[in-house]
Parts: C-alpha cells; sequence; structure tokens
C-alpha cells in the first residue's frame, strides 16, 4: 500500500516527537532527520498543529513537541488529515459498475480497502512506539530516512 | 459490542469499580457464573450453554494445552469478583501450521479496563504457551471490533500469514 509523502511524513514525526514528549524540535532538525525539505514539513506540521496532535513553540529554541494522546491516535487518523482513503468512486467506477467483471472488480478493491482501514485503524501511536521499542536491538537503529 | 449491550450497559449505569490488585489464575467451577455474566453484559448475549461446555473441554480436559485463566481481584475477604478471562489452546496442523497457541475468547469487565487486566490475561497465556513449548500465538479479530483490534495489536501481535476466508451458504 502507498501512502502519499505528506501522510507518511506526519506519521514519522508524530512517533519522532512522541517518543520523547518532553522535547521539543524544529522543522529543520526533522527535515534533517528524514532528508525531507524543511518547506514541505512545514506544511504538514500545520496540518498536524491545527489537529491537536502537535505544539508549537515559538522563540528561541523552540519547535514541535507532541501533544497529542498516544493511545488513542491511530495512523489512520494521521493519515486522514492529509489524504481520503475511503473507498471512493471516480468516472471509471461510474461507467463500469453496472458490469459483471466491473462490480466483481469492485467487492475485490472494497475488501482490500476494508482490510487496510480496519489495520491502519487499529495500530495507535503508542503501540507503533512499543513496536519500535521492541527493534531497539537491531542493527539499523532508527527507521531509515524517508525521501521526498 | 453490539447496540443491544450499548442499551443495556447504558441503562445499568455500574459504578466504575478500581481493582488494586489482581491475580490471573486457572478457572474454577464456581468462577463460571462470573464468566457467563461478564460474556454476557460485554456482548449482549446470554450463552450458558456455550460456557459451560467451553469450561468442561478447556478447563478440566488436557490441561497442558488448553487454558481457561480468569483475572480476579484481590480485594479483601469474600467473593473475588472475576474481571476478566481468556481461553486459548495449542491447535496443531490445522491449516498446514505447525503447533500454536490460539487465543479465541477474551474480554475485560468494561468497569475495570485501562487498569492492566488485558495485559495481565494476555502475559498469562503466553507464558502457559511457552511452557508447552509453543513460539507463535494466533487470534482472529472481527474487523469491526477496533477495541480488540488495537489491544492485541497493543501486545506486539500483526498480521498473519493466513487470511479468513468465508461464504454464505443459501
Amino acid at each position: 500500500m502507498k501512502l502519499q509523502v505528506s501522510s507518511r511524513l506526519a506519521i514519522l514525526a508524530v512517533l519522532e516527537l512522541a517518543t520523547d514528549p518532553e522535547r521539543q524540535m524544529s522543522v529543520s532538525e526533522i527535515g534533517v532527520l528524514y532528508g525531507v525539505s524543511a518547506h514541505h514539513l512545514a506544511k504538514v506540521m500545520h496540518t498536524l498543529g491545527r489537529a491537536n496532535l502537535v505544539r508549537s513553540i515559538r522563540g528561541v529554541g523552540g519547535g514541535y513537541s507532541f501533544s497529542g494522546n498516544a493511545r488513542r491516535t491511530t495512523l489512520l487518523d494521521i493519515i486522514s488529515l492529509f489524504e481520503d482513503i475511503s473507498p471512493g468512486r471516480d468516472e471509471l467506477d461510474a461507467s463500469t459498475e453496472a458490469s459483471a467483471a466491473g462490480e466483481a472488480l469492485k467487492q475485490v478493491l472494497d475488501e482490500i480497502d476494508d482490510i487496510a482501514r480496519a489495520t491502519l485503524g487499529a495500530i495507535t501511536i503508542a503501540t507503533m512506539l512499543k513496536q519500535m521499542a521492541r527493534q531497539a536491538g537491531n542493527p539499523s537503529g532508527k527507521p531509515a530516512a524517508a525521501t521526498a | 459490542m453490539t447496540s443491544r449491550a450499548k442499551a443495556g450497559a447504558a441503562a445499568e449505569k455500574p459504578a466504575p469499580h478500581r481493582a488494586t490488585q489482581i491475580t490471573v489464575r486457572k478457572a474454577e467451577a464456581g468462577h463460571l457464573a462470573h464468566v457467563i455474566d461478564l460474556d454476557a453484559r460485554v456482548t449482549g448475549v446470554s450463552k450458558p450453554d456455550y460456557w459451560r461446555d467451553v469450561f468442561e473441554r478447556y478447563a478440566t480436559r488436557r490441561t497442558s494445552e488448553r487454558f481457561f485463566l480468569i483475572a480476579e481481584a484481590i480485594s479483601g475477604p469474600g467473593e473475588r469478583p472475576v474481571l476478566g478471562y481468556i481461553v486459548g489452546e495449542v491447535r496443531a496442523w490445522e491449516f498446514g501450521s505447525a503447533p500454536c497457541g490460539w487465543v479465541f475468547a477474551f474480554s475485560v469487565d468494561p468497569r475495570t479496563r485501562l487498569q492492566g487486566i488485558g495485559e495481565g490475561l494476555f502475559e498469562a497465556i503466553s507464558e502457559k504457551f511457552r511452557q508447552a513449548g509453543i513460539r507463535t500465538m494466533r487470534t482472529m479479530v472481527a474487523r469491526s471490533n477496533a477495541l480488540h483490534m488495537a489491544f492485541f495489536r497493543s501486545e506486539g501481535m500483526t498480521a498473519g500469514p493466513y487470511i479468513q476466508l468465508e461464504k454464505d451458504l443459501d
């Protein structure tokens, strides 16, 4: 499954900040960590701030810190801020659903979508942090940097 | 949770129960009524015959590979309420799978959630499976059951190599 870059950056940023809610990180620091432009990341962080998942602290030494509820915020909650992964219909759907082949294909794709949403909606930030902690012993250490 | 269960829970409005100390142990006959009651409150469906059968099969037979555990509050003299249960067994060669531990029933009293009871039950049955020589644990969760899905995920469970399929038989 491929998520939009903004969604993936948002999840990575939230996980980075949620690892230590007392810590503040600037957009530049997060950008360097994941090899992405501060400009793109700033838009992502602004959206996360409007959703009260991160808090912006202005001034010297400021940055962002995690302000959400790690046990209640799911990956789907974050993704939904940036893209719509609900089953949608486009022009091709409208013209093909009346056919047997179109209906059969729609059922398969809807099944995949349902599983994807159920999975993303069940994994909280706290669960991801636990998984990261379990992985902490592997030689690669932190997750690989995302590419813009 | 079914709408009936939601309506029942809303009408009942039970007082919150704060358990100070919990113990997890093998279910005994005296716990069965509490398990039946807890399941009925959570699911909205009373299944006494089902639970009597589960108790007979999983609490009294082949107990080295079948586990029916309950969590109870250590809250002083007198009856100790059952705050949760977990039931599972070692299954071998079903669906071509090497022996693994299956959890097929799990519930925690809604009034006492978020107190580590679920985690205690999960860890207890995990240890039972380890002692039985099992290294893989599985369960099945309804796609709509976000609560159980999130809990098992938080305990480190991930999607396994199987996909459950079904068909309506008309």
